[in-house]
């Protein structure tokens, strides 16, 4: 594989994108409201007075463990701060599929993909550098986020014992490991998607579907079904990891030169 | 020398979407030499693009086989498209970025040792120096093929694909494209050159191939036309006999006589040997002859001729 040839299809993506003001907003603009949000809520729970008793009542009994030899407004905060994890888990997901179909249905609409695919580069390297030019971002914007929720919870929480729940396995799991395989999964179904269609809004919609499993998953825990710990997180870790490598799989069967070609155009 | 592109039976067949077959190029066996501009002559759908897209490895061959710059199509694929620049039918560019990048960007993927340079060379010799950090997107059509022919050259490739590079432009931006192919074979190139445009084909190209799915012929220009026809000498008269008409026809070699006007038109072979007797048959049959000429065919005749009975081509 050939260095140069990858990075510049990464940087002509990125060149592209910053031409785009529609998908540019996402790409900034979306983590920084999903990172907002749970900050609000922070700072609005911060007068929070009553007995970790009172709090216990009201959570499922799983959370409760966690709230041993806390205050009730500590705990209350944990059990919000849990809540948010999966609402990160929509940065990695969103972002490439925001970038991906106007990186596909672009070249079709320009008449790009001849020249393109007439130049020595291969189509593994067309394919990755594709797929890294979105998963970069989508990471980078992940972890940026979580840098500016630890900083501002940092401000928000006072008890130190409850701001360390930030740091606990689950969410270094999500953030490093499970953030970077829904990238790609995203990223994967995005091109696929977008390699049958003309128009990149169809195509990103198409796309956006795959934040309702995220969605659900929020909905569950709120309600009580569902408790995002180590184990969970490795679990669906373990899940997009297998979705990934499938659909990376489907993709180098069904991509050669020709299929390229006469899909993407 | 060895031919630069040579095809064996190349074929390449399609699915259409009503699961019919579709034979787009069918056993083309061609020779095309180092340094010839070949014409690549045929009508809409006669599968010159399906052509141009299996010699640059853009898709596979059906059966047959083919080598250009003396590497195998579908095993040295690389090598290849390293040493073909193609403009494409449609010259499609990156509309948002200015024309420079477009070409840095081909430039690394065709791995120039000296980028900038040959970017700057390219941009000024097709007159695009001053528009280079403009948006490709806001280009007219004739600039626009004028920076996919920079894009094609920047590695300096010995063999070109050019698939109507000069269709719909203005008569002057098709003019500068077409010296600027004349030149390629100044410099030793090999262009492939698919066109509609039979006087473009007839002035630039030292051979051409008529092609519809099947080779109809290929040969020069001028030969093309003397194969097809043969030739015709117009003989004005100051006056018209019947006697004349029939003087000349006594004649073995003449295949065809007609009387027009004062004018006699002679179908015949060689009219070099030939026209000398007939010049003095006339003038002893009493004719005073004004002018004599030849009547030449156009290329878009011999064309018309090939692509309309296919059967002639034997
Ligand atoms: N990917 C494809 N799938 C199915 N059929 C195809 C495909 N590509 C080309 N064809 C068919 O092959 C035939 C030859 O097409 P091609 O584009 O090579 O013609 P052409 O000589 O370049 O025509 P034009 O002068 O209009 O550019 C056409 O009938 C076309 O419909
Ligand atoms: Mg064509």
């Amino acid at each position: 594989m050939n260095r140069t040839r990858m990075t510049t299809i990464i940087r002509k993506e990125w060149a592209e994108l910053y031409k785009n003001s529609l998908v540019l907003s996402t790409v900034v603009f979306m983590p920084l409201i999903l990172t907002a949000l749970p900050l609000v809520i922070l700072w609005a729970s911060g007068g929070f007075e009553g007995s970790v008793d009172v709090v216990v009542s009201e959570l499922p009994p799983q959370m409760v463990q966690q709230c041993q030899g806390l205050s009730g407004a500590a705990c209350n905060q944990i059990f919000i701060v849990s809540q948010f994890m999966l609402l990160f888990m929509m940065i990695p997901l969103i972002i490439p599929a925001a970038i991906a179909p106007y990186s596909i249905v672009g070249e079709k609409t320009q008449r790009s993909l001849e020249p393109l695919l007439a130049s020595p580069i291969t189509t593994t390297e067309l394919l990755l550098a594709k797929n890294l030019a979105a998963v970069i971002p989508a990471i980078l914007a992940t972890w940026v986020s979580f840098g500016i929720f630890v900083v501002g919870a940092r401000l928000l929480i006072h008890d130190t014992l409850a701001f360390n729940h930030l740091f606990a396995g689950r969410w270094l799991i999500a953030i490093f490991l499970l953030a970077p395989l829904l990238a790609i999964l995203s990223v994967d179904l995005s091109i696929m998607v977008s390699s049958r269609s003309n128009d990149p809004r169809v195509a990103q919609q198409i796309a956006s579907l795959l934040v309702l499993p995220v969605v659900f998953l929020l909905l569950g825990q709120m309600l009580g079904f569902l408790i995002f710990n180590n184990q969970v997180a490795i679990l669906f870790s373990v899940v997009a990891l297998g979705i990934d490598i499938v659909l990376t799989y489907v993709a180098v069967q069904v991509f050669d030169r020709e299929a390229i070609l006469t899909r993407w155009q | 020398m060895a031919a630069m592109i040579h095809t064996d039976h190349l074929t390449r067949r399609f699915r259409t979407k009503d699961k019919t077959e579709l034979v787009a190029v069918d056993n083309l066996t061609i020779d095309v030499q180092p340094g010839e501009i070949f014409g690549f002559l045929g009508p809409n759908g006669a599968g010159k693009t399906t052509t141009i897209r299996l010699l640059s490895c853009l898709i596979a061959p059906s059966s047959g086989t083919a080598t250009v710059n003396g590497y195998t199509v579908g095993q040295q694929n690389q090598a290849i498209r390293q040493s073909v620049g193609i403009l494409t039918e449609t010259p499609g560019m990156y509309d948002r970025l200015s024309a420079a990048t477009n070409l840095r960007i081909f430039a690394r993927l065709y791995g120039v040792a000296d980028a900038d340079a040959q970017i700057a060379r390219y941009l000024r010799l097709l007159g695009l120096w001053d528009r280079r950090d403009d948006e490709a997107g806001g280009f007219s059509k004739g600039m626009r093929q004028k920076l996919a022919l920079a894009r094609a050259l920047l590695h300096e490739p010995p063999i070109l694909f050019l698939d109507e590079p000069t269709a719909g432009l203005d008569p002057e931006a098709a003019h500068l494209v077409r010296d600027f192919i004349a030149e390629l074979r100044q410099q030793g190139r090999t262009v492939f050159l698919c066109t509609h445009n039979l006087d473009e084909a007839d002035r630039l190209c030292d051979r051409i191939a008529v092609f519809k799915t099947h080779l109809i012929a290929v040969d020069t220009p001028t030969n093309l036309r003397r194969k097809l026809f043969s030739r015709q000498v117009v003989f004005h008269l100051r006056a018209m006999a019947p006697q004349l008409v029939a003087a000349v026809k006594a004649h073995p070699f003449v295949d065809e006589v007609q009387a027009i006007d004062n004018k006699l038109v002679v179908r015949m072979h060689d009219p070099e040997l030939h026209n000398p007797t007939l010049i003095r048959t006339l003038v002893d049959a009493g004719a005073d002859i004004q002018f004599v000429g030849e009547l030449r065919y156009s290329l878009e005749d011999v064309y018309l001729q090939l692509v309309q009975t296919p059967s002639l081509s034997a």
